[in-house]
């Protein structure tokens, strides 16, 4: 079965709204693509569509979390991102405002779209600022859970959503808890750590290399600050090599956070997967992971290749 | 809100925050004078609607500065914030002993304004334009919890050359904010010169009437003017107001009026102390 994030996040919305009077929606001309509309009809007087207006948006939003509201901001990753970068960092993450962010079509899943709709920075922006919490939910159940996590914790959430369906990994009853990763396939010959959309194609790749007798690790990080280091350090000790995927760029990211942790606590070789300084273009999804070389045949490889390099 | 005084009441509140007005000016000099940093110009031209709505207009409680009915204010031109502590301070937010601690490491008082660390101000803000969006959503706050409280945005003419400030004033103008209202310090000077010259701004009232707005264009510093355009501007009950305040960028002292030398400079002691004199109760009657 396949859904997708940004429909598991209009969903949960709905049900946020139903328990919470406080929750507000805001919208910026997409709710028919982030999914908000499902709250705008349910809840018309609490959702606020600003227009093609993402600045505007944010800094609404942090004016309404002032006076105790929960917004929740919803828009394409890379405009709240790039277009927004200084209104959430100065007016949302410095003053620690209570709002929260569901940004849509994250990395290449804005695939035809092209490189102005691909948001493959955004996670290294906000990840820079301080009492951000930025969270990377890798199906339906997890983003349902990411919503409700945000809704919990008193500060400035991102939460990156992907365009198209994915394969469903967990049930109605997963919980997100902030901080904490989530170990989906046991191994010791290597640790695959991957976010988003690249879970399921990280668990491909724990088959192909189950095929060739390679046990991997696969540690899915919903979470990607603050980062669940412990599990980091436990498997940088336990499998002595790591290998990072991300539908982002390899600087910044998950790849970097991860990469962060080991250098400073348990130093062993990390191979990161994702956009290698480059733009992506417009495509198929599964042909740009092919060209881009993040697919999950690339993720086995070179797993492969770090298991062998290890044995040297 | 505080009730419309009668004619002769209003003559003696009129008197009484022109001599508040006089006060601010030269705490916010001290304040710049004492960092040796920040904005005198765009904080004299504020002055006047600074000691109207404080002392007169807001309904706000110092000791209880976060209390949820409050009227809101915020500075969205952050850079003259020496004139909202000087408010903040002379109002019993806090002791006017951190007044000489402007922009100093450890102090409660930023180079722009923070919420987090100064009692009494409702919105961080510094990089121009974001403060009236922020307003809206704080108005739209108020609407959606059925609270009856005025947020009330002050603005600069020159960062009306920022994009967010019209699509704020779209939003305020959809939603029909009639509990919103925006005071612009109106001085026509931004850093690097006349806005004529950097960014022509006129007609300006055409432009916010065509916005959607309720406009209104006022002496900025005439406290009666300033008081009567307040309560013209709330009821408007169904329309933003903006009221458009021509000022004078450092005004009160001579030397410093319409100069834009004078936007980030700070005095050095002979001039805070020519600048005291002028705003002394027996210098102002003299100009």
């Amino acid at each position: 079965m396949n859904a997708s994030t940004r429909e598991g996040y209009g969903e949960e919305l709905v049900e946020l709204g139903a328990r919470n009077e406080d929750v507000v929606v805001l919208e910026a001309d997409i709710s028919v693509s982030t999914k908000t509309c499902y709250f705008a009809r349910r809840f018309p007087q609490r959702f606020v569509n600003v227009g093609v207006a993402e600045q505007n948006e944010v800094m609404i939003a942090a004016g309404m979390a002032t006076c105790g509201l929960l917004p929740f901001v919803s828009t394409y990753a890379v405009f709240a991102s790039m277009r927004c970068c200084e209104q959430i960092r100065s007016f949302v993450c410095y003053p620690r405002l209570n709002v929260k962010f569901g940004v849509s079509h994250g990395g290449l899943t804005a695939c035809t779209d092209g490189v102005t709709h691909q948001a493959t920075e955004d996670i290294a922006i906000v990840r820079a600022m301080p009492n951000m919490t930025v969270l990377v939910p890798s199906d339906y159940h997890m983003t349902k859970a990411a919503v409700r996590a945000a809704a919990s914790i008193d500060g400035p959430v991102y939460i990156r959503l992907c365009r198209d369906p994915l394969p469903v990994i967990y049930d109605s009853s997963v919980r997100l808890e902030i901080g904490r990763s989530v170990t989906l396939r046991e191994g010791d010959d290597v640790t695959i750590i991957a976010a988003g959309d690249m879970v399921s194609a990280a668990l491909d790749a724990v088959e192909m290399l189950s095929a060739e007798s390679v046990h991997a690790r696969l540690i899915d990080m919903p979470c990607i600050k603050p980062i669940d280091e412990e599990a980091i350090i436990k498997a940088a000790r336990e499998t002595r090599t790591l290998v990072t995927v991300e539908n982002h760029q390899i600087a910044g990211g998950l790849g970097s956070a991860v990469a962060e942790v080991v250098v400073e606590n348990a130093p062993v070789p990390v191979r990161r997967l994702g956009l290698r300084d480059t733009f992506g273009e417009s495509g198929q999804y599964a042909l740009l992971l092919q060209k881009y070389r993040f697919s999950a045949r690339d993720i086995a490889n070179a797993c492969a290749k770090a298991v062998r390099e290890k044995k040297r | 809100m505080m009730k419309a005084p009668a004619a002769g009441d209003r003559e003696a509140v009129v008197e009484r925050l022109g001599d508040i007005a006089a006060r601010l000016r030269v705490d916010a000099l001290r304040m710049i004078h004492k960092s040796q940093s920040g904005h005198p110009g765009g904080s004299l031209s504020a002055a006047d609607f600074f000691a109207a709505l404080y002392f007169h207009v807001l309904n706000i409680d110092p000791g209880n500065p976060e209390w949820p009915d409050r009227d809101r204010v915020i500075l969205s031109k952050g850079h003259a914030c020496p004139i909202l502590y000087a408010a903040l301070a002379n109002r019993g937010y806090f002791s006017k002993d951190h007044l000489a601690t402007l922009r100093q490491i450890d102090g409660i008082l930023q180079g722009h304004p923070d919420m987090r660390k100064t009692p009494g101000v409702d919105m961080t803000t510094g990089s121009l334009g974001v403060g009236l969006a922020a307003g809206v959503g704080m108005a739209l706050a108020a609407r959606m919890r059925a609270k009856s409280y005025v947020t009330y945005v002050v603005i600069g003419c020159g960062e009306m050359d920022e994009g967010i400030i019209w699509e704020a004033a779209m939003a305020a103008s959809k939603y029909q904010l009639g509990n919103l209202v925006v005071l612009c310090d109106f001085n026509k000077l931004q850093l690097d010169g006349w806005n004529r010259d950097i960014m022509p701004l006129e007609p300006i009232e055409a432009k916010w009437r065509a916005f959607g707005w309720h406009t209104q264009r006022i002496d900025g510093h005439d406290i009666s003017a300033i008081l009567n355009a307040i309560d013209t501007a709330l009821a408007a009950r169904e329309l933003p107001s903006i009221i458009i305040a021509d000022t004078i960028k450092g005004k009160g002292v001579s030397f410093m009026e319409n100069q834009c030398d004078w936007h980030g400079r700070a005095p050095d002691d002979e001039e805070l102390r020519r600048a005291e004199a002028e705003l002394s109760p027996k210098g102002r009657t003299k100009s």
